[in-house]
């Protein structure tokens, strides 16, 4: 326990510590909000793309690179963990623990995308990549254009995302390290953490989008 | 407080010792990194000021050019000059035109709040817009855009030869200017309040700006992401709006107006908050049910999302959904109509007197009202049919957008300029100006309503020979028109040095605003006032407000 009694002054618009301590944490829940509909707008492309052109969808999903999905999946669910456990040791204010899962936690980010970028990577020698170099021989491949184009936006916003995170936890990490939490004062890590979560669950609607539907079928 | 705030004598002459507009310094460099919501409201000011005038000159020309069925200027410029109207009009004077003025400058002041909750987020809004309002301008000035304001696919994704992705560009980066205030007021709403100052003690135009906050929030980004298709369509020919590439344009349109529609209500409903705080104040009387105003705004906000596609009635979606959507387009007149009937019974035996904002505010009440009952026509599928894409559709949005909220801006300009300056305006000029602009607004647009229904089609450079005579008159309007929005200018400028110094509260209002000096200290209130009466607490005679 390394517990430094750190409690900064609020900033001048705010009465009391607690008040903005609560402030942030409910900006970023009106923020989430507004990521959710910017998301929205692509799952609603995506739907329209799916019933109407179903067959070639489910083609174009069996091109997708499951076994790298999964694990990313896998990786980016564990982050979860890691941050969770995180706000939780901030919480305790173990300074220690808290350094080392935000650590963890941003690995294990970049590790998600070094994955990610692989997938692309293999994608692009398969001719998977609209607009650059395409070409697939196929009755649907119209389609399957159309949905790698969402899929490359998609992945690609939320990667951008998963960037950012990490630069946010980067930044905890280093704070924390030099004692600027307390259990009394975590807001930001908490903050942090709302926005890995949702990057992580948006993840959690992607997968099956992308890499399970196709297989379902014939 | 000061004793300069606990005067609050109409006639009193106060000088503020300390105001937000000298306090921090005076330097550009205190004024361009301020974190001060009411600095930043006047930064705002300057910038949508300017950029009124920009598309005025727009509409100028555009007004000018159909004097005459041949017109002066080639179909390609007239292209140019409609969409650098519209795009300039919507997103950099409309859209945040009050929230962010006024919005910015009162909401805090109305809540008792020192601040917005966010004010380096404010900020980061404010450049946002000049960053956006630069590479808008940037657009015009190499060559200009031809897709109009709605940026249809698949001309917008394909056959354009404008600088359609700079433009598409400028309008993603001031949806995040909008995105970033919306979420600061939702939020500063929350958790900014002063003791006592419960949600139905807040003002109307706290409310009105909270709805339409949450109709920044959510609709916002939805327009963010689907112009982004575009431009990535039209840079790499693949994407999900051309038909020629397997895409749907309707699921475009879809997109579209499912933002576009509830930024409709983005643009009146700060109007109806200012409305809400003009007419108590002048005609002397509580507003008339408060909490059925308040609700209608939200109900507004949350029915605004589900009637987009009365866009799209003749785009060929199916007439089931034409008729669940036309449905719900009447029902959403119902809480527009709850205010209107409000405020006439806010007037009813009022003690009404009528100084340049009230009569902004009448103006406003009157002309909503007609825009609002001409969108009951279009909200009708047999009667769209016949005036879609028609001057019917044109008249009746600008009769919202134009009558109703550029006179509601012009009334809280008036109302609260001596809040934000310390001074007073000059009243016989005010009353010229406001009256000017609504025979001028009347003649210009309700010849619109006959060319429509006629059937002269909207954005087009030329015109059968046989409506010359209408356009004529509303181009003799649009010059009216014009003389009545630059006087403000003027008289405005120049009661910034000359004005009467007005009190801290001139107008004998209610409100937390009011209890503080003209101008407000930076900090807004020496001390967090606590709250402990309903607001609009207004008694028949002006009387001095006791503090």
């Amino acid at each position: 326990m390394s517990d430094a009694p750190v409690i900064p002054q609020p900033e001048p618009q705010y009465e009391t510590a607690e008040q903005q301590a609560e402030t942030a944490t409910f900006g970023m829940w009106v923020f989430l909000a507004t990521e959710i509909l910017f998301f929205g707008g692509m799952l609603l492309a995506y739907t329209w793309l799916r019933t109407t052109y179903p067959e070639g969808v489910a083609e174009a999903g069996r091109h997708t690179k499951i076994v790298i999905g999964s694990v990313n999946t896998l990786v980016l669910l564990t982050s979860s963990l890691t941050m969770a456990w995180a706000v939780h040791a901030a919480e305790h204010g173990r300074r220690k623990a808290l350094t080392r899962l935000l650590v963890v936690t941003a690995l294990l980010g970049l590790l998600f995308l070094g994955l990610k970028g692989y997938e692309y990577h293999k994608e692009w020698t398969e001719h998977l990549v609209p607009g650059l170099n395409f070409h697939e021989d196929s009755v649907h491949s119209q389609t399957i254009e159309l949905f790698y184009f969402l899929y490359f936006l998609l992945t690609g916003i939320h990667g951008i995302h998963v960037t950012i995170g990490i630069g946010l936890i980067a930044v905890m990490a280093v704070r924390a390290r030099h004692g600027a939490f307390s259990s009394r004062h975590y807001t930001p890590v908490e903050v942090t953490g709302l926005y890995w979560h949702f990057v992580d669950i948006v993840w959690i609607f992607l997968y099956p989008l992308i890499y399970l539907v196709g297989r379902s079928g014939p | 407080m000061t004793t300069a705030t606990v005067t609050g004598k109409p006639d009193e002459p106060v000088v503020a010792t300390r105001n937000y507009l000298t306090e921090e310094g005076v330097t550009l460099r205190s004024w361009l990194l301020t974190k001060d919501h009411k600095r930043i409201a006047i930064l705002y000011t300057l910038s949508i000021t300017f950029f009124f005038f920009v598309g005025g000159a727009a509409a100028t020309l555009i007004r000018l050019n159909l004097v005459t069925p041949a017109g002066i200027f080639t179909p390609d410029i007239y292209n140019r000059l409609f969409t650098l109207h519209g795009i300039v009009m919507v997103w950099f004077f409309l859209i945040p035109s009050i929230p962010n003025t006024m919005g910015n400058f009162l909401i805090p002041l109305m809540i008792g709040a020192k601040d917005l909750a966010f004010p380096r987020l404010n900020l980061l809004s404010w450049y946002l817009y000049v960053g956006a309002g630069f590479l808008a301008l940037f657009a015009i000035l190499i060559g200009g855009v031809d897709t109009g304001w709605t940026f249809y696919t698949p001309f917008s994704s394909l056959y354009s030869n404008g600088y359609v992705v700079l433009a598409l560009a400028a309008v993603f980066a001031i949806g995040f200017s909008s995105i970033l205030t919306g979420l600061n007021f939702i939020v500063t709403t929350h958790r900014m309040r002063a003791p006592g100052m419960t949600w139905y003690r807040l003002p109307v135009f706290v409310w009105s700006n909270y709805a339409t906050s949450v109709i920044m929030v959510l609709a916002t980004p939805v327009l963010a992401i689907t112009l982004m298709l575009v431009a990535v369509e039209r840079l790499l020919r693949v994407g999900i709006f051309d038909p020629a590439l397997g895409g749907d344009p309707l699921l475009f349109q879809h997109l579209f107006w499912f933002y576009s529609h509830p930024a409709v209500y983005i643009m009146i409903l700060p109007g109806f908050g200012v409305i809400s705080e003009i007419v108590p104040c002048f005609a002397r009387k509580p507003l008339f049910g408060y909490k059925f105003v308040v609700w209608s705004s939200i109900t507004i906000a949350i029915i605004g999302f589900f009637v987009w596609a009365h866009h799209m009635f003749v785009a060929g979606i199916s007439l089931y959904a034409g008729l669940v959507f036309s449905l719900l387009s009447y029902v959403i007149a119902v809480p527009s109509a709850i205010k209107v009937f409000n405020w006439t019974a806010t007037l009813h035996k009022g003690w009404i007197s009528f100084d340049a904002p009230m009569l902004y505010a009448l103006g406003f009440i009157g002309l909503f009202t007609i825009g609002g009952l001409t969108g009951l026509f279009v909200a009708n599928l047999a009667f769209d049919v016949h005036v879609t894409d028609t001057y019917f559709v044109v008249a009746h949005f600008h009769y919202i957008m134009v009558g109703g909220m550029v006179s509601a801006y012009f009334g809280g300009l008036h109302y609260w300029w001596p809040k934000v300056t310390g001074r007073l305006y000059p009243e016989w000029w005010a009353r010229i100006a406001a009256l000017l602009i609504f025979f001028g607004f009347n003649l210009t647009f309700f010849p619109q309503f006959i060319l429509g229904y006629l059937g002269m089609e909207r954005r087009y450079y030329s015109y059968p020979p046989e409506f010359q005579a209408w356009n004529i008159f509303s181009s003799a309007g649009a010059s009216v028109l014009a003389v009545g929005y630059a006087l403000p200018f003027f008289y405005l400028g120049w009661s910034l040095f000359r004005g009467k110094r007005a009190g801290s509260n001139p107008w004998a209002a209610t409100g937390l605003e009011w209890q503080t000096s003209s101008p407000p200290p930076a900090h807004n209130f020496d001390k967090t006032p606590t709250v402990t009466r309903p607001p609009y607490q207004y008694r028949p005679e002006p009387e001095p407000q006791d503090v």
